[in-house]
């Protein structure tokens, strides 16, 4: 990574038309909250804020040449971030909106596999705007909706007031099963807090997941909820009766599944070798992968983070006094062989 | 002893070019500055994105973020041309008997010199856009390959395949070769007459400058520590051969490229702002500008062959008198 001072933070919202995009977005441009955004979109349509930084743009997916199917960028992005980035003083972060059917993949992967674009800007967090209502129709018909939500940072279940508390509860463990890893708030008029939307920093590695303290135990005992930001509900949150399995299979139309493990201490030279293998070989499979691990031998923490084929570590911080040395790694994505990912994880601890 | 008049600018300068005997350069924001007796300004688009220097014309065509295409001439005549509503004008050129192109989105327009119009759209998006030297013909660089129209005359386009994405374009001064820049490191070449592909491969980074040396013998390109020239003297062009690497530095890239009017001799300019001329024959080099504040981004030589302009990502321009 270069120098993160001068990298213009992205943050993209997915979401199928209808599930809030737009009121979010007109929030992010008239809110006072001291920042200027560029926004790019796929058409004008309803904005109804006047700003020379709204930027039209054609979603055009382009395949890198390199044998790699899942190696996809967004080519306008980089037109047009590219385009943006030769005049930096006029704003302070970037907000990219995708059609209600766009694949999140290539537009996340822009921001790691082009260089200018790279060196310029970084991606801060993908943010899902989920219509509470619909969502189960949704999935069924569509892979769309189901890639958005496993590939968020952060979910902003909205209009939860058109569902009863049974509906909710459900839709939320629908999207617990697509996505453990993802934040979860629940709003009306997508009345989520800015600061749970904009700089995340969900995939730098140092804050990656600093963020969430609660990384992966949605599959332990208990299961963890965000609280309203917008006051307006206050729902029943159950606590119990969530029964989370690894496959998604007991939920209904739901193809992506993830895979949650955890270990003690790695040895590094047999987890590097292993996490490389495993992202070639099934790269196309992973949607997102993140975890915490601890090297034998290592006073610091090391964080990893990957879309398909595209994996980045680092070391994040020291261990703290008392803090237990244990390995977490989730992988998103599909037909993802649960028993061969645990064995030959278990198979790397020291 | 080269000597540089420094123009220190606010902001990322685009194109560097010669008017008259007059140096322009057109910064990202719009304006056009001009070392005119003294440092003098007009503004153009608001929000620069592309510019083309139309030498037969002697005017600078550009494209912005206003969805405008402007005509600057020497003396600080900015004139709109065509305007294509709120998109962004992406890429420009300029051809023979005043015709000018300009793309945003999918489609592509042309504009004759008696202001009539045509559009051609596109199943993906215009990257780039030129005129060939002959005749009244464009070609487009798009996924997966370019498009040649003939925008005086009714009838198909061609289309040349290549798979990837195709960002930028040029034909050889005397048509015979079409080359576009990718969104991967490389250049892809085709020969007109028989489709015949040329595959320029081994950057580190992306080409971003191309320039034709006098009578198109060789073409010269950035995205290496050093300028790659490939040659195009052989009825095949550059294929089965070796480029030339002129200007090799260890640590910084080159990110501009332009060819001397007559001689075998190339103007590089890095990454770090510093620009060399480099001699094809015994690859001799002379320093023209020490390292600035940004990369080169653009040069131009004066008819004269004693001046190159060059503008940078910083804003730091200037003029080299290489015969002072």
């Amino acid at each position: 990574m270069s120098d993160a001072q001068t990298q213009i933070p992205v943050t993209v919202l997915t979401g199928y038309l209808g599930a809030g995009k737009t009121t979010l977005l007109n929030r992010i441009l008239s809110e006072n909250h001291g920042k200027r955004y560029a926004v790019i979109v796929n058409e004008f349509g309803e904005i109804g804020i006047d700003n020379d930084l709204i930027v039209e743009s054609d979603e055009e997916i382009y395949e890198m040449n390199n044998g790699c199917v899942c190696c996809t960028v967004r080519g306008d992005l980089i037109r047009v971030v590219e385009g943006l980035m030769r005049r930096p003083g006029r704003f302070d972060a970037i907000v990219v909106e995708t059609t209600g059917l766009a694949d999140p993949v290539p537009v996340a992967q822009t921001f790691f596999m082009d260089d200018d674009v790279r060196s310029k800007t970084r991606l801060d967090a993908v943010v899902a705007l989920v219509d509470a209502k619909p969502l189960p129709l949704r999935l069924k018909d569509s892979r769309e909706a189901e890639d958005q939500i496993a590939f968020a940072d952060v979910v902003v279940l909205n209009k939860t007031d058109l569902v009863t508390s049974e509906e909710l509860a459900k839709v939320e463990a629908t999207i617990r099963a697509i996505n453990p890893a993802a934040k979860i708030h629940r709003t009306t008029r997508a009345g989520v807090d800015l600061t749970e939307v904009l700089d995340r920093g969900a995939f730098d590695l140092s804050r990656a997941l600093e963020n969430d303290p609660h990384f992966l135990e949605a599959h332990e005992d208990h299961h963890h909820h965000d609280h309203d930001h917008d006051g307006h509900d206050h729902h029943h949150h159950d606590h119990d009766g969530h029964h989370h399995h690894d496959h998604a299979s007991d939920i209904h139309d739901v193809t992506v599944q993830s895979v949650s493990l955890r270990g003690g201490e790695m040895d590094p030279k047999k987890f590097f070798p292993w996490i490389e293998k495993i992202t070639q070989m099934e790269g196309p499979n992973i949607l997102r992968l993140k975890g915490i691990i601890a090297l034998k031998g290592d006073d610091e923490r090391y964080v990893i983070q990957g879309v398909h084929m595209i994996i980045e570590g680092d070391h994040q911080r020291a261990w703290k006094d008392g803090e237990k040395h244990e390995s977490r790694l989730v992988f998103i994505g599909r037909e993802l062989d649960a028993e061969r990912l645990r064995k030959s994880f278990d198979a790397c601890q020291a | 002893m080269p000597t540089v008049a420094p123009l220190d600018l606010e902001g990322h300068c685009i194109a560097a070019v010669f008017l008259g005997d007059v140096p322009h350069f057109a910064l990202a924001d719009g304006t056009v500055h001009r070392l005119d007796h003294g440092h003098k300004m007009v503004q153009a688009n608001d929000g620069l994105l592309a510019a083309f220097h139309d030498a037969a014309n002697d005017r600078l065509i550009t494209g912005g973020e206003d969805g405008k295409v402007f005509a600057v001439t020497a003396g600080g005549n900015a004139s709109e041309l065509a305007s294509a509503a709120k998109k962004w004008i992406t890429s420009v050129a300029a051809g023979p008997q005043g015709a000018i192109a300009y793309a945003s989105g999918k489609t592509a327009f042309v504009r004759f010199a008696d202001g009539k119009t045509r559009e051609f759209v596109h199943p993906r998006s215009v990257e780039g856009l030129a005129f060939s030297p002959k005749g009244m013909r464009f070609g487009v660089a798009r996924y997966n390959g370019a498009t040649l129209h003939f925008p005086a005359a009714e009838g198909k386009p061609v289309e040349l395949e290549w798979a990837g994405a195709h960002t930028g374009i040029t034909f050889s001064p005397d048509g015979a070769f079409l080359v576009t820049t990718m969104q991967e490191n490389a250049l892809h070449g085709w020969k007109l007459a028989d489709g015949k592909h040329m595959r320029m491969t081994g950057y580190p980074g992306k080409v971003k400058s191309l320039s034709w040396s006098v009578k198109g013998k060789w073409l010269a390109s950035s995205g290496a520590p050093a300028a790659i020239v490939w040659p195009f003297s052989g009825k095949d062009g550059p294929m089965g051969k070796a480029p030339l690497e002129l200007g090799t530095r260890g640590n910084a890239m080159v990110t501009a490229v332009a060819c001397h009017p007559s001689q075998d001799v190339v103007a590089v300019g890095y990454d770090d702002g510093m620009v060399m001329a480099v001699r094809f024959a015994d690859a001799k080099e002379v320093l023209l500008r020490r390292p600035g504040k940004g990369a080169v981004t653009s040069m131009m030589w004066d008819k004269e062959e004693r001046r190159v302009a060059f503008g940078s990502a910083a804003g730091d321009c200037g003029v080299i008198d290489i015969t002072a």
